[in-house]
Order: C-alpha cells, then structure tokens, then sequence
C-alpha cells in the first residue's frame, strides 16, 4: 500500500494531527525494535550495518595510517646511498607488512566497509542482507589484522614480499612462521571479504526498494556489485595459493616444488589470477564514488549511464583476463603473452570510456568546486597517468625492461593512490556529514587536497624515472654510482609532504566530529535516497522505505511520493523485492544483535593461528566452530527483542500495488 | 580564494615541468634502459619513446578537456538554490558524439600500440634459434651470479662469476637457470630482463653494438641482499675478447713469491676451501664463486666493491657488516695469514 | 549558566567517554593477550644473527666417557644459541649438505658414516659432544673440521643434527627442502629419546 493510498484510508478516519501523533508513536517502535545494543556487549554483538561499516572504516583506517608509517620509514631508508637506518632484514619485513597491510588490510576492506555503510541507505533498505555474516566478516578481518601486526612487532613480520613467491616464500628459503603469518592472514582477509560480497550481493538482489529496479540502480550500487561478483571468483584462487603455500611449508607437501613435480611458477599464476582483479577489486568501488560526486556537484544527471554501467562489468570480465602481465619475465609462449597484451590493453577502453562520460558530465553542469570534487579532478590527473603507464606495462618487450623496476611502484601507486584513495578520501568528505551529521572544513580540505595531491606527485613521479634508469624494486639500499640519490630524495621529501596532508584530514575529522557546521539532511542537495534520511541515519535507517520513481530518487521525486506501507515494526521486518524489477515480494525478518558470529571468529581464530603451529588445531577449531555455529544457526533470531516473538509468523508474501508492476516496454 | 587557486594551478604547472624536465634529463647511465647500447635496448627504447610521446599527448588532451570543463563552475554557494540541470538533447548529443570518437581514438591507439609491440617482441625472440654466437649458462645463486661459458670444445668450457664478457656485435645467447629461488637477469643497457626459475629453463639473448661496460642487477626479489645482487657485463672489440677468454680457460697461475705460496696455503687449509673452487688447485667446492681468476675482475661481492685489496681484506675478514645476510662467513685470520691470502687472491690473474 | 540539557549532554558525554575508556582497554587486552601468546614461541625463534659473536663450546671441555681421574666436576651442558633459531637450524640443513656431510651420513639415515636420524647416540647426544665430533673428527672416517668450518657455522650444523632425531622444538627445526625428500622432514620428525650406544663395528 503506497503512503498515499495509506493517506487517503486514514483521512477518513482521523485528522492530521492523529496522523502525525500515530507516526510518531511508530517511530519510537521502530527506535525501540531496531535499538542497538549498548555498552562493551554491544561492541561483540552489535549487528546494524552502520555500526560494523563504521567499525571496519575506523579499523581499515587506522591499517592505512600503520601501512603509512611503514612507507615513510622506507622513504628514509632510501633517502640516501648505503644508508643504515634500517637492516636489509627489517627493511624486507617493512616493505612486505606494506604492501600486504595496504592491499588486504586497508584497501579491500575499506572498500567493502563504504559498501556495507551505503548500499542499504542507496537502495533503501533497513539494513544489509546477513547482518550476522557481516558482523563475522569484520571480527575475522579484525583478527587477521591483529595476527599480522602483532606478528611484526615480535620480529615474525612475512619478508617475502606482498606476493610472496615460492621458492623463496618456500619451506627452505623462508625459515620461521614468518610467512606462515602471512598465509593464515590472507585467509582471514579472504573470508571476511567473501563474507562482504556475499552480503552486498545478497542486499542488492534482493532487498532494494520497490521500483528501483536493475536500470535505476545507483552507479555506487553497479560499483559495489561488480566488485563483489569479482571477490568471489578471485578470491578462491589466492585461497589455493595462500593454503597450498602453507601446507607446503607446515605438511610437506610439493605444490611448489620442481623437484617433486610441483611448479614454482604454478603460484604465480595462481596468485596473479586473483592478484590481477585484485586492483580491480580495489579500483572499481572507487569508480563508484566518483559517479555520484560528479553528479551531486555537476548538477545534473550522469552522462550515459548504461556505458558506465557496461564499463564496470566489461571491466570486471577483463579484469580476469590480464593476469599473465605480471608474469612476461617467466618462460612463456610469445602468443600466449600477445594474448594478455591485447587484454591488458583492452581493459583501458571501458576506463576510458567512463573518463570520458564523466569528462562529458562536468561539459554540461554547473560545477560547485568542493573537496570532494577536488578530489575526484586530482583522481582524473593522478589515474590516467597510471593508467597511461599501465598501457606500456601490457606491452611485452616493454615490460621486459621496466617490470619490477621502481616504474611498477611508480604505475602501481598512480592507479591504487590515484585511482582509490583520492576518491576514497573524496567519498569521505562526501558521506561524512551522513555519519555523523557534521560537515568537514572546507578550507581544511582544499588544503588537504593539495598537501596530498603535490606530495603525492613529488613521491611517486620521480619513480618513473628511477625504473627507466634501471633501479630495481624492493632493494633496501643503493650503491652512490647508479646515480639514483637525487630521485630518492626529492621521493623521500614527497613522502613527508603526503604524510601531512594525511595528518590534516586527521585533524579535519576530530574537529569536525566537535564543531563542524550541523549538516541536515541533505546538504550537497544530492540524488541518492541516502540523503532522504536524517543524518546520522536512524537505526532502521527509513521511517518509511521509499518507492523510488526514478535513475536519481530525491531529484526526480514527485511531492506525493508514494512509501512502503504495512511492516511491523514491533519485529526487525523488512521487504524483499525481487531482483530485476524490484517488486515486492515478501515480508521477511533480519536478524538482530547476536553474541555467536564474535564466538565463530573467536573459532576461526583458533583454528588458522593455531594451525600454524600444530595441525591439531584444525579439528580443535572444527569441533569449536561447530559448536559456536549450532548455536547461532539454531538462536532466536530476535535476540534481545522480546515483543517480537508474539506474532509468530515470518515471512509473508505480498502482493505488490498494480503501480509497482512492471510495464511493457 | 580564485587566486589562490590559479597560484596553486601555476605552482603545480611548475612542478610538472620540473618533473618532465627531470625526466627527459640524465638519459646516460650505465645501467639505464634509455641509454641502449645494443640492438635489443634500442629497439625497446624506441618503443618506450614512441609510447611515451603518444602517451603524453593523450594525457594532455584530456587534462585540457578537463580544464575547458572547470569553465562550468558556479560560484553559487547553495547547493540547493542551484537548479538541477536539464541537459538539452541536442548538446547532449553532440557530447555523445564526443565521447564516441574518443573512445574510437582509445580504440584505434590501443591497436596500434599492440601491433607496435607485438612486432618489436617478435624481433626480440624470433631469431634466438639462428643466433649461433655464444653461448652463456647463467645461474643465479643468492646472491650472487654464476656464469659459465659453454663451447662445443670441452677444454673452452670455463666457470665465472659476477662478471660478463661479451664480444661487441656478436649476439649472445644465455640459457638462465635458477639455483636456490627465482633471480632476474637484466642487464637495462643491453636488453630486457628474464626471470631465473629453479625447475626451469629460460633464454635470451643480447649483443652489445659499442665497447662499454654495462651494469645488471637481480630483478626479482630473492632475499636479504637482493639489492647488492648486480654484475658487470663487459663488451669489448672481439680481439680483446679472445685474449680475455684464452686466459680464463687457463688453470690458475702457480704462486712464485713466498707469501703467495703461504697464502695458497692457508686457502688450503682454512674455510675458504669449503666453498670456493681454484682451477689447478684441490679447491673445487662451487658452493661460492669460482676464484680461478678473481684478481682480473673489476669488482667483489656481486659488484658490490671495487676489487681492491682493501676491500678484499674487509670482504674476507667481515663480509656480513657489509652485505648481512650473505653466505659467506666471518674469518677469523691472523694477520700475516691474511696478507700473505690477499697477495695469493691478487696473484690470480 | 546550566540549563538540563548541557547537564545531560555533559553526563552522557562522560558516559560515553568511560565506555570508549573501556572498549579501548578491552581492545588493549585482546591484542596484548595475542602478544603474550607469540612472545612465548617466538622470542629467539626469528632471530637472525648475521655477525655471529665468539662460540660457546671448546671442544676440548668435552669428554668422552664418564670415567674422571679424581673427582668428576659438575659437567653443564652448554646451551647452543643455534637450538633456538629458525634461522640458523636451516642454515644448518643448508650446510650439512654444501659441505657434503650427507656425502657419508646421506640424508641422515647413514650408509658409510652413522645415521643420525635415529636415537642412537655413539659419541654423546648433547651439542658439545656434536660440536666436538665435527672439530676433532672420530675413529673410523669422521674427519675434523677444524679451521675449515667457522664456530657460528658448526654450531648451526649442530642445531641441525640434533632436529633430526626430533630433539628441537618443533617450530624450530627445519621443514622440508626444495629437492627430492627422501624422508619426512625435521619439523615433523617424532622426538626419539636419546640413547647411548657404541661404535659400530667398522
């Protein structure tokens, strides 16, 4: 029943000030069903999606600031020639927690985390599909990040590179548990990020709001699910990696060994066919944020939104077909490596294609220069640098002389920098008044802005030249007659000149989190249903879900909007829709706070870390896990809210309004 | 607040410049891919030009178009007063059109740089199989590189380390094997770089077309001292060559002064015998660098140090304060003993 | 001036302050919990010692038999530095075989020398007795090593030998090597119970 037809029942019965005294009263329901759990047990049990999105943004944050750290010591260490602040063993342990921390412990979940904040507040929805399964995604993501770090300050940081190729991540090149740490923290980061795609698939399927059907879906939402169809056929080939890595180093097995008929090189392929859609995995939610900028602050609608939308998923096809590019030094059939040429350069075209609509939608806006959007110019700048450099890295006799020179660690952080966290860092500034209800300084931004974008530039351009003058990547230190100190130095400078533009929006936050301007509701007068809701968003996020009638929901919304009327709202209710058309299809009943997903990450836990040490520990964990998982899968999915065991009924079908059917074409 | 922003544009245009600059500067190098000295560098640097200048015009023609965009800027400070744009279908259609021949543009460059390379890789391997110069086996140790000549006449057949000599215009092939984890044989001023696989076999071959000397270093991280991990490649008129390669396959000289016999004797009997090998002598251990001839290379230590006596005496005595992590151990000789080592290693022309 | 409103807002930003205090300690417990878990097994374990310092053993403070003239002095067994470390107990495996001691030993099962994988122990199973045997060289074609292996170097073939038999702890001893294994590698060898036996008769 829409909000209208609700409307129109209701004012034959009572006047408008019995209505708004009722809605009211069901907005304390509401508030009431949907309270959050408060105190330390709130911390473990607390499964609303704003929470535990927030949780991994602050977390995944504070991993960037540790990867940070690391990157300046490492700028130090290479300042100068034949420097010793750092010995070759502690610089090989820095730069390998670097590059893993920055990939796997910032990146792919920050990305997730922004996915699982917004994508329910997009598509209107009252919360994420499997609020459990995302509560466990972020506490074993929490772990494997605590596994790592606490693993390096005990001197058993992983120092055989981020991609840690056999044989010399082997058994007999790799003594210690160092890279037995790095293998078991792949696995937690895998599950929590196949649990985040699980999640964002399942909320976007099935639980948009009536009539934001396939072709109205927010860019950000195309981002997210694209990204998250990838994880899920990417990570399962870095799990064969990462468990046949550590079973050849904890139970002598031979995946890896020639001399046994395994194959060195059978990891790299196995890797790069994860690591390769890895970037994009990276990349593309990125994408996502840039599309609803560019709109917000271009006033008007997107420029051709089906070639964006094609863009994104032909880039998430390619991007499995490109991972040999990584691998043009090994012995490889000179068609074979034409084949992956031919697709590392053909996944520039659907890049390109979304630059250039972008590039089109600022021609025909009226632009408002915002941080945000400084942002997204400076991604414009920085990316097709990295992407240009990307194009010479495709092509074979090229690579051959600048792969695994400083020109990759120039390109690598032109795309991940440039093309993520610049529009990461614009996101921020673009949802943070959502947050928390504050906005960011302006004049802080722009300053933050341009610390980070000359920084960046001065670290990494200089890079490109250090690779062509034949500096090889991951050397701690430099003979004074390669001629390299006075790149390396204007990069070491760089560094520090980024670092404090991080610092800045460090600082931009905790004062705007005090005293920032009060935002309201929707204070760059965006599209997206995100900004119909107060800011910060309630717990059951809409009053009422909306209805959506149109590509861009607020800006396209008639002033009788009609809402989904007729959930409880005495029980976690919410509306399933189905998945092309978005009608309504049932009622159903998300579960709420749950103690059980901390006690299977707790089990989890015991599992993959023990198991570095005994394989014991995997029928320990067995027996633990299925236990703590009887327990979740047979509780009250109500936890904690009695009123809703009453009425016992759970899923009801519902019949959507002949509005909402869907019209011929 | 506009000025500040131009300011800001002038300072970063400068910054930009100053890059460009650096980067079209310092084109010498001994260990420089833009600086080729042989048919393969060429070909690639030619390549690396040709993409770099069609590059760097796409990236200006899109920084333009984005600039041109910045036109568009309001200085309404509401975001809710500015009214939501209509775009005209007609303008919109003409940004359609746009946008298509840019894309046609992308298409037709990403098809023109895949036949430029595809061509370019073709020439690099196409011939490997005719190429009937020499014939090198390289082996990569950690961390240090073992190379070994190959002839068809056994007696030619001499073992090297760290230091390649190669006659100018004559191609020479390298058939590259990994001794203990994956290596990276790359030697920028000559050719691209080929990974060094335990378990399997990779090829390349490179010529240099002028007499130099030409550094190389380990491409693919291998461990503590990846970085000091180089070699010299050596490519001189074929006469030179020939002399050069009729002295390596001699045995080692035999020691004529008293202190050179002492210190063969305490290479006898001391730990270097455990790893390194002297033609000629009963040292034949090849856990270490072959040192038949070590006083006629230019550096140790995997062209870490120059090859002077001091250094030798640093290397020998206290190799791990200066490459830690390396195999080689800490000696503990006497002084005397260790002179008379140093005047035997320098004798071993 | 306090009206109730800032009063509540200050009460519930104190409130709000104690609960961050202790989720921040909480997390504080996890993480340092974790620590003490490693610090336990990984204290020396990951150690890589480059410049060696001066060894611990002299092999002429080994004997070989418990017979003493006069009183029999209190013998402590000396601790080998190398027992503890990932790192050395595979330098060790790398050398054992660089420097041809599976030439005799073969890969630790014996052929021409001994077996060292087994529990048998002809000239004493502690490190220095090992340290010694490898220096001074034994009846019956052990040569000495002496001056052609440095100390640090002994020590770590020591290390190795005694994680043959299963006498390292576990997360020390070396795992398997990348060429053909001709038996189950150190790390999973079950500890065998030393015992004294003597030399074989040849």
């Amino acid at each position: 029943m829409s909000y209208k037809e609700a409307q129109k029942i209701q004012k034959t019965t009572i006047d408008d000030q019995e209505l708004a005294a009722a809605m009211e009263r069901e907005r304390k329901e509401l508030e009431r069903t949907w309270a959050r759990p408060s105190g330390v047990t709130g911390w473990f049990i607390d499964t609303d999606h704003k929470s535990v999105a927030k949780r991994y943004i602050v977390t995944a944050f504070v991993f960037f600031i540790f990867g940070g750290i690391e990157a300046a010591l490492m700028r130090l260490q290479l300042a100068r020639p034949n420097n010793h602040f750092l010995s070759p063993d502690q610089y090989n342990q820095i730069f390998t927690v670097h590059g893993t921390t920055m990939m796997f412990l910032f990146a792919v979940p920050m990305m997730t985390a922004m996915g699982i904040y917004l994508v329910p507040l997009m598509i209107g929805a009252r919360d994420v599909a499997f609020p459990r399964l995302n509560l466990y995604g972020y506490f074993v993501y929490l772990i494997g990040g605590i596994l790592l770090y606490t693993g390096f300050l005990l001197n058993t940081g992983p120092d055989a590179g981020w991609f840690a190729y056999v044989p010399l991540a082997g058994p007999s090149y790799s003594p210690g548990k160092r890279v037995d740490i790095w293998a078991q923290m792949i696995t937690f980061t895998e599950i929590s990020a196949l649990v985040g795609a699980v999640v964002i698939i399942g909320s976007v399927f099935k639980m948009r709001a009536p009539g934001m059907s396939i072709n109205r879906l927010p860019l950000f939402v195309w981002a997210q699910v694209v990204t998250s169809f990838m994880i899920i056929f990417a990570m399962p080939a870095v799990m064969l990696a990462s468990s046949f890595l550590a079973s050849d180093r904890l139970i002598d097995t031979h995946f890896f060994n020639p001399a046994e008929g395994g194959d060195a090189i059978l990891y790299q392929h196995l890797f790069w066919f994860f690591g390769h859609p890895e970037v994009y995995i990276i990349f593309i939610p990125a994408l996502g944020f840039i599309s609803p900028i560019v709109i917000a602050f271009s006033r008007r609608k997107i420029f051709g939104y089906l070639a964006l939308v094609l863009s994104l998923i032909s880039t998430g096809f390619i991007g499995f077909g490109l991972w040999v590019h990584h691998m043009f030094a090994t012995p490889i059939p000179q068609m074979g490596q034409s084949f992956f040429t031919a697709a590392s350069m053909m996944i520039s075209i659907p890049s390109g294609v979304q630059i250039f609509c972008w590039i089109a939608t600022l021609w025909g806006g009226k632009l408002h220069i915002k941080t945000p959007l400084l942002f997204v110019l400076g991604f414009f700048a920085i990316f097709i640098i990295g992407g240009l450099t990307g194009v010479m890295l495709a092509s074979v006799p090229l690579d051959l002389q600048i792969h695994d020179t400083f020109f990759v660690v120039a390109h690598l952080h032109y795309v991940l920098i440039g093309g993520s966290v610049f529009p990461l860092f614009g996101a921020f500034y673009y949802w943070f008044p959502k947050w928390t209800g504050r906005m960011l300084s302006e004049r802080v931004g722009h300053w933050n802005f341009w610390l980070m974008f000359v920084g960046f530039n001065l670290v990494f351009f200089p890079m490109h030249q250090l690779g062509l003058n034949g500096m090889p990547r991951r050397v701690y230190t430099y003979l004074p007659e390669t001629g390299w100190a006075t790149l390396n130095l204007i990069a070491s400078i760089g560094a520090f000149i980024l670092a404090a533009g991080v610092l800045v929006f460090i600082i931009n936050v905790f004062w705007a989190r005090r005293a920032g301007e009060v935002a309201g509701d929707n204070p760059w007068a965006a599209d997206g249903l995100e900004w119909s809701t107060t800011s910060p968003p309630p717990n059951y996020n809409f009053h009422n879900i909306p209805v959506v009638q149109g590509r861009y929901p607020l800006w396209q919304a008639t002033p009788d909007a009609p809402v989904v009327r007729g959930l409880s709202t005495t029980k976690r209710e919410t509306l399933v829709t189905s998945v092309l058309d978005s009608q309504p299809e049932l009622k159903f009943d998300i579960p709420g706070p749950s103690p059980w997903p901390f006690c299977v990450a707790l089990a989890t836990a015991v599992t993959f870390i023990a198991g570095i040490f005994t394989p014991w520990a995997f029928l320990v964990g067995a027996i633990l896990a299925g236990i703590a998982l009887t327990c979740w899968f047979f509780g009250d999915p109500n936890y904690e809210n009695r009123t809703a065991r009453e009425t016992g009924e759970r899923s009801q079908p519902v019949s959507p309004p002949r509005e909402l059917q869907p019209k011929e074409v | 607040m506009i000025q500040a922003i131009t300011t800001k544009r002038r300072i970063l245009g400068c910054l930009f410049a100053l890059c460009a600059m650096l980067c079209l500067s310092s084109c010498g190098g001994i260990q420089n891919s833009i600086n080729p000295a042989g048919p393969q560098a060429d070909s690639l640097s030619r390549l690396w030009w040709l993409m770099f200048v069609v590059c760097t015009i796409v990236f200006v023609t899109v920084m333009i178009a984005l600039l041109l965009a910045l036109r568009q800027r309001t200085r309404e400070p509401q975001f809710a007063s500015t009214p939501i744009l209509e775009p005209q279908p007609q303008q919109e259609r003409r940004r359609r059109n746009a946008v298509i021949s840019a894309v046609t543009i992308t298409i037709i460059i990403m098809f023109f740089f895949l036949i430029v390379s595809f061509s370019a890789g073709r020439s690099l391997t196409a011939d490997l199989a005719h190429k009937s110069g020499l014939s090198i086996e390289l082996t990569g140790h950690q961390w240090w590189w073992e190379v070994r000549y190959q002839d068809v006449d056994a007696s030619n057949i001499f073992t090297t380390a760290n230091e390649i000599h190669i006659p100018v215009g004559v191609p020479v092939t390298f058939t590259l094997k990994g001794g203990d984890v994956i290596h990276s044989f790359w030697v920028p001023n000559l050719a691209g770089k080929k990974d060094l696989i335990p378990g399997k076999i990779n090829t390349i071959w490179l010529q240099a077309d002028k007499p130099g000397v030409y550094r190389g270093q380990c491409a693919e991280y291998c461990g503590l001292q990846h970085a000091q991990m180089a070699l010299w490649v050596v490519a001189e008129p074929q006469d030179q060559f020939n002399a050069w390669r009729q002295n390596q396959t001699q045995t080692s000289l035999t020691p004529t002064t008293d202190s050179q016999k002492h210190g063969q004797q305490v290479f006898l009997t001391s730990t270097c015998v455990m790893c390194h090998s002297i033609n000629g002598t009963p040292a034949g251990s090849n856990i270490g660098p072959n040192l038949t001839h070590v006083a006629s290379r230019n550096t140790i230590a995997a062209a870490t140090l120059a090859n002077t006596r001091d250094h030798l005496a640093q290397w020998i005595k206290d190799s791990q304060s200066i490459k830690p992590g390396n195999k080689m151990p800490q000696n503990n000789l006497g002084d005397s003993d260790l002179q008379s080592l140093l005047d035997y290693l320098q004798s071993l022309k | 001036m306090f009206s109730e409103n800032s009063h509540a807002k200050a009460q519930s930003r104190k409130r709000n302050w104690a609960i961050k205090n202790i989720f921040a300690s909480l997390r504080l417990c996890v993480s340092l919990s974790f620590c003490f878990v490693f610090l336990f097994a990984s204290c020396k374990r990951e150690q890589r010692q480059f410049s060696q310092p001066p060894s611990t053993f002299k092999s002429y403070d080994v004997t070989m038999s418990d017979i003493h003239p006069g009183a029999a002095g209190l013998q402590q067994p000396i601790q080998n530095p190398s027992e503890q470390r990932a790192y050395d107990t595979s330098e060790g495996k790398r050398l054992f075989t660089q420097y041809n001691c599976s030439g005799c030993h073969f890969n630790g099962g014996g052929g021409i020398g001994p077996a060292l994988m087994d529990e048998k122990w002809i000239y004493g199973d502690e490190p220095q007795n090992i340290y010694s045997t490898i220096v001074e060289g034994r009846p019956n074609g052990m040569p000495s090593f002496r001056q052609k292996i440095p100390d640090a170097q002994i020590q770590e073939i020591v290390a190795y030998v005694r994680s043959m038999s299963g006498q390292l702890r576990k997360d020390v001893a070396p795992t398997r090597n990348d060429s053909m294994n001709a038996r189950r590698s150190e790390e999973r060898t079950e500890r065998k119970p030393p015992q004294q036996t003597t030399a074989p008769p040849f």
